[in-house]
């Protein structure tokens, strides 16, 4: 049974070039260090040196100790070590360019390591868009440190003071007799640093030197290419889906047939002929058939006789009759009010009040690679290949779940299909972990498209309810905002009582988690406002697949749909110009300490200049949609079905800012919309890698065109009915816009400054988005969806409805 | 089980399976290959995609059985150590996000552009309709396949490919 593969030669090489810890190791072990154990030991002949280097225990990784995060090898080249991991947003090759500026080293001459956590820092991995903005700067001020250490040295070597030193590409040169030198190979390659680094957190960890101002980066700033994608379009790349080991078996899951089943037996004789059967694994309403090859594997799970009770009560009301379930639920929890100024007297007193009610449904993540990790338990120990964004959560979670010292666990962090929050919570790392325990063998679990798209985790739904009030010169004087979000027991990071499999095994927290309704990210000064969220629960809790979690900006982008659709509401009823209504709303307010204020009037600016945007007010009239369309398509006055329009929405994700344009085409005889143009402006401060961001602030629109097009997860008020592309229907190339700007602004109000921080860009441009194209097909139609997604039938029924 | 013969990227293979295996796994776990990917099993997203005789085959819902002719992944796109077009202007635009779809995508854009060397953008859309992308990377695709179809072109009438520009950029390891 060939189940273990030997990886080409050319792989192998590939393997080591970008996870060079063999080197690392045998370094480490020829200094007398602590031994790090097991390089990669997917690659069969690495687990041999693996076993000589000795096996079983994975320490942290000492954050204070300079050597875990920097190793300089003898040939003058230097791996950096970080406890972050990348989603393809190119994560990875800033961290590179921002640590080579600050160690003084060639680009080209470094390699990183990102998330394995037996040999990179425990940084907790990536979320929140916090990677350049957060964990940017220990990476920077340990390079920065590095450098130093590594001045000192040269200074005794070279018998001169440092502020007579100077250094480029890694070589140190006495300033006034160039012959004079020396590398940072000659002085510390293959060697340990041994310094000590401060700081009371990974966060806060830097040594004595000062990070490099601004003018003084020649990496940061430039569109380097991403190192990691010509391995991904030459088929050399080994993802964590790739990884085969020696003995390794194939897992399926079985899921409950319908949510809140209970196990009531299994017939394993129904699978007992299946070839290469080797067992069925249960506990509580957790069931895995694993086979030795794959194929079998998925045979069995769905060949396996199992009796299921389902629940005595409905689980949730059926996804149409989502939003009154919503409206009408006791909520689990509510925030108290925030009010400013006095609503109810504003409210009073304002020449007209304009209500509006929005809803979003349950959205999920249904990655294009389902769910998926390999686990090795030889030798005593629990090695997790994974594209766990948070891999270090991993460890402490299945270390706390099978209940072993967390020292005995390791995640190796390996590509994947996109996270944007869903390896967050690694249901299949826990999975593959828990059956290789038990089996002794390693496991390798798969999950199939059916149950990710069903199963996992999903961005909660929201109901909102806003109301305005406008004085008689179409001013906002008070705005009242509700939201309740279906987000009761949000899952944690990685919990070992969260997990789903934890869940159906019945293992589970005291109490679930809280959950969340947001509020706004507008800087609009409005005096009068009082701001509502509840939370609200689904009748079953537990063991739900529509568990709630974290999803690109968790609430981010619902709110945002409802918040910036309302105030083009209130620009329409205030018979102005929504790009001039909302430049208004931001002139009044007051500034803060990362200008969010100076630099949200800068990014509508920028966007409304790009799109080149004529000032007017919403919606388009009918007469001038007509001449336009009609005019484009040469055909009659009557008969061109196509209305055009634009929309813009803006909002901020923590330091970031963000203006999106949409301009659609909707089809009144069909109700299709395209969005045929797209714009950005965006401000994330000091940019690593401009080409990168602006690949990464497309598709981050894009992602969010997809929810505001086609995204809805279904449901009877038995199960999931979202199961794969066809049910659950994404963006196609067929939706992509003909043009997408991408303008990157920088609004500080002293752009120019040396401590200009970088702020994150993950999820910024995804935010405004469906608001944008919201407004956009009120513009082109005079019709206010206020519940996305906008398929065709839905916006059909609108245009109808309202006689377009 | 019993014994097939695939030729894949040049070479023959003889595995014993059991026939019906989809494609994609004895490609996978057989052959060591790791371009065609698991994305659905239902012959919907083009993760799995591979060229047989040329045309673009999704081996999730092909029987090994089947799978008659020359089967290309994309570890055999590139030919005598060099780049398909298609997978440099892929680097010269910078595509992938997660890069996980992009198995599909090359390849499907090689069986178009092997069908029709200079396809119109509506052409494009269409023929790449079914292969998704969960990043939402369609749009550098689609601009990829243009810069790819170009550079074919201009390379055939001798004139320099605009591809080679961005290959200063940045160090690819
Ligand atoms: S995996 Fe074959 S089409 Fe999706
Ligand atoms: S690049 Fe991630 S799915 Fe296409």
């Amino acid at each position: 049974m060939s189940t273990t593969l030997k990886l080409p030669k050319a792989m192998e090489d590939a393997l080591h070039r970008i996870n060079p810890s063999a080197s690392r190791r045998d370094f480490l072990r020829a200094s007398g260090a602590l031994v790090v154990s097991a390089g990669f030991s997917a690659i069969p002949g690495a687990r041999a040196i693996a076993a000589v280097a000795g096996t079983g225990l994975y320490p942290d990784p000492d954050f204070l100790q300079l050597d875990t995060w920097i190793v300089i090898h003898p040939d003058n080249t230097a791996t950096f070590f970080v406890g972050k991991t990348d989603g393809g947003q190119g994560t990875g090759t800033a961290f590179r360019q921002m640590m080579s500026d600050e160690l003084d080293i060639a680009y080209d001459k470094t390699s990183l390591i990102m998330g394995r956590t037996d040999i990179t820092p425990d940084q907790g991995g990536s979320g929140g868009s916090d990677a350049i903005e957060r964990d940017g700067l220990p990476m920077r001020r340990v390079a920065a440190e590095a450098r130093r250490v590594l001045l000192e040295m040269a200074a005794e070597q070279l018998g001169a003071p440092v502020a007579q030193l100077k250094v480029k590409n890694a070589t140190v040169t006495v300033s006034s007799d160039p012959a004079r030198s020396v590398t940072y190979a000659e002085l510390v390659g293959g060697k340990r640093f041994d310094v000590k680094l401060a700081g009371g957190n990974v966060d806060a960890t830097g040594g004595m030197a000062d990070i490099k101002p601004v003018d003084d980066l020649q990496y940061v700033g430039q569109s380097l290419q991403r190192y990691d994608i010509p391995a991904k379009v030459d088929g050399s790349l080994t993802w964590a889906v790739d990884v085969k080991l020696p003995g390794m078996v194939h897992a399926r899951n079985v899921r409950p047939p319908v949510a809140g089943a209970a196990l009531r037996g299994i017939d394993e004789s129904s699978v007992a002929d299946i070839p290469g059967f080797i067992r069925v694994v249960s506990r509580g309403n957790y069931v895995a058939v694993i086979c030795e090859r794959e194929e079998q594997a998925i045979r069995a799970a769905q060949q396996l006789k199992a009796e299921w009770a389902p629940p005595a009560d409905a689980p949730f009301p059926a996804s149409e009759e989502l939003f009154d379930y919503i409206r009408g639920a006791t909520p689990t929890s509510s925030s108290d009010p925030e009010i400013e100024g006095d609503p109810d007297a504003a409210f009073a007193g304002a020449d007209r009040v304009i209500e509006a009610e929005y809803d979003v449904p349950f959205q999920g993540h249904t990655a294009i690679g389902p769910a998926h990790a390999l686990a090795d338990p030889s030798d005593g120990q629990m090695t997790i290949y994974s594209n766990d964004m948070k891999s270090y959560g991993l460890r402490n979670g299945v270390a706390e779940f099978l209940g072993i010292p967390r020292e005995q666990v390791r995640v190796i962090y390996m590509d994947g299909p996109q996270v944007y929050g869903r390896t967050a919570a690694d249901d299949a790392g826990f999975e593959a972990a828990f059956l290789a325990h038990e089996l002794g063998r390693p496991v390798r679990i798969q999950w199939t498209r059916d149950e990710e798209t069903a199963w996992d985790t999903k961005g909660p739904a929201y109901s909102f309810s806003l109301r305005g009030g406008l004085d008689a010169r179409g001013r906002v004087v008070a705005l009242e905002y509700d939201a309740r979000a279906v987000d009761y027991n949000h899952v944690g990071y990685n919990e070992a009582d969260t997990v789903l499999i934890a869940q159906l095994m019945g293992r589970r927290p005291a109490e679930p988690a809280r959950g969340n309704a947001a509020t706004p990210a507008v800087m609009y000064a409005i005096p009068n406002r009082r701001t509502n969220s509840q939370v609200v629960a689904l009748p079953m809790v537990w063991e739900t697949p529509l568990r709630t979690g974290n999803l690109r900006d968790p609430n981010g982008p619902q709110v945002t749909f409802a918040y910036e659709s309302f105030i083009d509401e209130l620009a329409t009823a205030a018979r102005a110009d929504p790009v001039q209504f909302r430049l208004d709303l931001l002139a009044g307010s007051n500034e803060d300490d990362v200008f969010r204020r100076a630099r949200s009037i800068a990014v509508v600016r920028a966007a409304a200049k790009a799109y080149n945007w004529d000032e007017r007010p919403s919606p388009r009239s009918r007469d001038a949609n007509r001449r336009q369309t009609s005019g484009q398509s040469g055909a009659g006055p009557e008969e061109s079905p196509i209305l055009t329009g634009r929309g813009i929405s803006y909002t901020f994700r923590s330091r970031t800012i963000a203006a999106a344009i949409a301009e659609v085409e909707v089809n009144r005889q069909t109700g299709h919309v395209w969005v045929k143009r797209l714009v950005c402006a965006h401000d994330c401060g000091l940019v690593i890698n401009p080409e990168g961001l602006q690949r990464t602030i497309e598709c981050g629109m894009l992602h969010a065109l997809s929810r505001a097009l086609w995204e809805e997860v279904q449901f009877d008020r038995e199960k999931v009915t979202s199961v794969d592309w066809l049910s659950h229907p994404s963006l196609r190339h067929s939706d992509t816009p003909e043009t997408i700007d991408v303008v990157l602004v920088n609004g500080d109000p002293d752009p120019d400054r040396s401590d200009l921080a970088p702020y994150g860009a993950g999820e910024a441009s995804h935010k405004p988005l469906i608001a944008a194209v919201a407004n956009a097909i009120h513009d082109a139609t005079g019709v206010r969806l206020r519940r996305p997604p906008f398929r065709k039938e839905r916006v059909l029924a609108a245009l109808r409805a309202a006689e377009v | 089980m019993s014994i097939v013969t695939l030729n894949v990227n040049g070479t023959t293979h003889e595995v014993d399976v059991d026939p019906s295996t989809p494609l994609l796994y004895v490609l996978r776990n057989d052959l060591g290959l790791k371009g065609p990917r698991f994305g659905c099993g239902l012959g919907q997203c083009g993760t799995c995609t591979v060229l047989i005789d040329g045309v673009a085959m999704r081996s999730c819902v092909m029987r090994t059985s089947q799978a008659r002719g020359e089967i290309t992944t994309l570890e055999g796109l590139s030919k005598n150590g060099n780049l398909d077009p298609l997978q440099q202007a892929w680097i010269d635009e910078q595509v992938p996000q997660c890069g996980f779809c992009h198995n599909g995508q090359l390849l499907n854009a090689r069986a178009l552009l092997d069908r029709n060397p200079d396809p119109s953008d509506a052409e494009i859309r269409e023929a790449m309709d079914g292969t998704l992308c969960r990043c939402m990377t369609y749009y550098r695709i689609q601009a990829a396949i243009k810069r790819a179809a170009r550079s074919t072109m201009a390379a055939a009438q001798g004139s320099p490919t605009e591809s080679t520009e961005a290959q200063v950029k940045g160090a690819a390891e």
